[in-house]
């Protein structure tokens, strides 16, 4: 079952990653996956579409994102240098515009001409919205009801860059509803509309493409690395809901066997009860969203309503590759709990003036024992995936605070 | 492999010269007891085949009224297994009537592709439609169910060119199922003048009976879709009955029977212009 690192080239033709991953969509979806594959190979392939992308990375998005030495952090924990990622820093505040650009300059060159999206925090559909609005194509964003009640000033920017915010209902309404809902539309309005998805996952070619867009992540703390250490990180650490930071990151890695590659799942209230996101950890293979992957299910195959403080990690699936690399055992996987994540994100800034996401807080809940473990003279890259503006109304309300 | 209540349904219905009724409707909805009520009362009601929903959680190509359903049938308890029984506990009174089961992958997953394919044919299942299993993922799947003689129905679309035609055909049997619109369950009908050259394409590349659904509600629309296919499927209409009988506090057997007659007896009053 097991693949060396060195020969590490997944997915295969199928769009698997051992047996995870595939293509589970419905019939009249399926030419367009395949059509969707053609197009981004021949995108990839082509040094003009990775040019223009470049392009608009540097002077839009805001690459490359800066290499940070948390010297503070890492005498707090008292181990390896923590150095930060900081694609907090990137336009719109995370690192979902990585990939949103990618995807829409993709769906351009495929002449599609109205984009949807899904969300679940409203990150994903913020940096969606802000790309059809540069390149002028119509947005639509589908998000659970009850996260658009949870993250108002989200959905009103999405609404000021133009996009058509529909509240989802159906099922818990929630992001795993939100995802069902754009795969109806996309279902019902196949010839002129593009799927663009936020995660590593969904069907072929989605996990894979998706984590070539994030790639440029874990490129760029290669080279910093390099630059400035003249040696490889001893270990990368990112926060995992869908997994697209974490694979970003991961990905130009895989192959140097003596970078130990750490995700982050949520833990919510703990692994012992029901109220988590862990689907590593706490869930188990199955099929869902057009992949095969660890889902939270019940004994029947139902699939569970996942559980965190933060909402965009709150989903009940995670990205088919990470599926592989845990059970290959290339890369390892750790939880944080909400409690331990609104500790992180109160101490980070407090120390390095710099407030985190409820997402990168996790990874931070993590990173001071993986410094330790590491010890002084390592190095430790954490990728700061976004930043924490959109969470200080849901921390207020944790620490009971009024504003 | 046999198909054989598929294919002698089918060829009864061809001696007589009418296209089938096919009448979806969800196990345990609205109940586990009201389901077998509903399923024991389809034939007489004119259901030539049953296409019996198993819930699943997260139904992506389903419009509103069969979520719904799912999640009504969710709340009553059935789980895969329940499904199962529901079946058996059908055909224990009827020996005829093709029953298939429709849903999700997962549930299947979970209760593993050869212990289903055992336990269904053991219930006296005939045929299973996956709808988030096309054929790049159906293989082992499909090995199962041919080992124990259920027929795994394919789907064609509107969106299945020639050559895809080809990829879902390979080694399909009973029937196809011809999913008339690009959509959801329920929602929007077909353009009335693209069902027929449709079905004739979707005939030729499978050599199977072609069974035409989505957006069917009407007595009328499943009269025309009778004159050009080999059987019309109606589902959303009728879950919707079982919702209706709910919010008026009655019982939802007759309700959904009463559908079912009006639309079957449109069916079968339909002449077709051709069949296979």
């Amino acid at each position: 079952m097991t693949t060396l690192p060195n020969d590490y080239a997944w997915p295969d033709a199928e769009g698997r990653f051992g047996p995870y991953g595939g293509r589970f969509v419905a019939e009249t979806l399926m030419p367009l996956i395949h059509e969707l594959d053609a197009a981004y190979e021949a995108a990839k392939a082509d040094p003009s579409f990775q040019a223009e992308l470049d392009g608009f990375l540097t002077d839009y998005v805001g690459r490359p994102s800066p290499m940070y030495l948390a010297e503070r952090l890492s005498e707090h924990h008292g181990g390896a240098d923590i150095w930060f990622k900081r694609d907090e820093l990137n336009h719109t505040g995370a690192h979902k515009v990585n990939n949103c650009m990618g995807q829409i300059l993709l769906a351009m060159r495929m002449g599609k001409t109205r984009i949807i999206a899904e969300t679940g925090a409203g990150q994903h559909g913020v940096a969606t919205a802000t790309v059809c609005a540069r390149f002028g194509l119509p947005c639509v964003v589908y998000m659970g009801a009850t996260d658009v009640e949870r993250q108002q000033p989200n959905v009103f920017r999405m609404k000021l860059l133009g996009a058509e915010v529909i509240p989802v209902t159906s099922g818990r309404a929630t992001l795993k509803d939100a995802m069902n809902e754009a795969m109806r539309d996309w279902v019902s309005n196949v010839a002129d509309t593009y799927y663009l998805i936020g995660t590593a996952a969904g069907p072929h070619p989605y996990p894979a493409m998706v984590r070539d867009f994030q790639a440029v992540i874990g490129r760029e703390v290669r080279a910093s690395m390099l630059a400035r250490r003249e040696k490889l990180p001893d270990a990368c650490v990112a926060a995992i809901g869908g997994g697209s930071n974490a694979i970003g990151l991961f990905h130009p890695f895989i192959a140097d066997a003596g970078v130990r590659l750490i995700g982050v799942e949520a833990a919510g209230k703990g692994l012992d009860g029901p109220d988590h996101a862990a689907s590593l950890q706490g869930g188990r293979p199955g099929v869902l969203h057009g992949n095969r992957t660890y889902l939270l299910q019940d004994d029947d195959g139902q699939i569970l309503e996942g559980h965190s403080i933060s909402a965009g990690l709150d989903y009940p699936g995670i990205g088919p590759e990470h599926a592989w690399l845990k059970d290959i055992g290339r890369a390892e996987y750790r939880a944080a709990t909400d409690a331990e994540a609104l500790e992180q994100f109160q101490l980070c800034a407090r120390l390095e003036g710099i407030i985190p996401a409820l997402e990168p807080s996790h990874a931070l809940a993590r990173v001071g024992e993986i410094a330790r473990e590491v010890g002084k003279g390592g190095d430790v890259v954490l990728n700061m995936c976004g930043r924490g503006d959109k969470d200080i109304f849901a921390v207020a309300k944790h620490l009971g605070v009024e504003l | 492999m046999t198909t054989a209540r598929i294919d002698a349904r089918f060829a009864a219905l061809k001696a007589e010269g009418r296209a089938a009724f096919v009448a979806y409707v969800m196990a345990g909805d609205p109940s586990r007891d009201e389901a077998l009520e509903i399923l024991r009362g389809l034939p007489a009601a004119g259901a030539d085949i049953i296409e019996l929903g198993f819930p699943f959680s997260d139904p992506m190509a389903e419009g509103p009224p069969i979520q719904k359903a799912a999640l009504r049938g969710l709340r009553a308890g059935l789980t895969l297994k329940g499904t199962l029984d529901l079946a058996r506990a059908f055909r224990n009174g009827d020996a005829d009537t093709p029953l298939i089961l429709m849903g999700y992958l997962n549930p299947i997953e979970t209760h593993g592709y050869e212990a289903f394919a055992h336990d269904a044919a053991d219930a006296g299942v005939d045929g299973l439609i996956v709808v988030d299993c096309p054929p790049e993922e159906a293989g082992p799947l499909s090995d199962a169910l041919d080992a124990h003689q259920v027929s795994l129905i394919r789907l064609a679309t509107p969106t299945s060119d020639d050559a895809r035609l080809k990829v879902i055909a390979e080694g399909t049997s009973g029937f196809v199922y011809y999913v008339s619109v690009a959509g959801v369950t329920g929602a929007k009908e077909a353009v009335a003048g693209d069902v027929a050259p449709a079905v004739e394409r979707v005939r030729a590349a499978f050599g199977l009976p072609v069974a035409v659904g989505f957006g069917i509600k009407t007595p009328e629309r499943a009269a025309e879709i009778a004159r050009v296919a080999d059987a019309v499927v109606a589902g959303s209409v009728l879950v919707d009955e079982v919702a209706a009988a709910l919010a008026a506090n009655e019982p939802a057997a007759p309700r959904v029977l009463a559908k079912v007659r009006a639309l079957s007896d449109a069916v079968k009053g339909a002449r077709p212009l051709k069949s296979v």
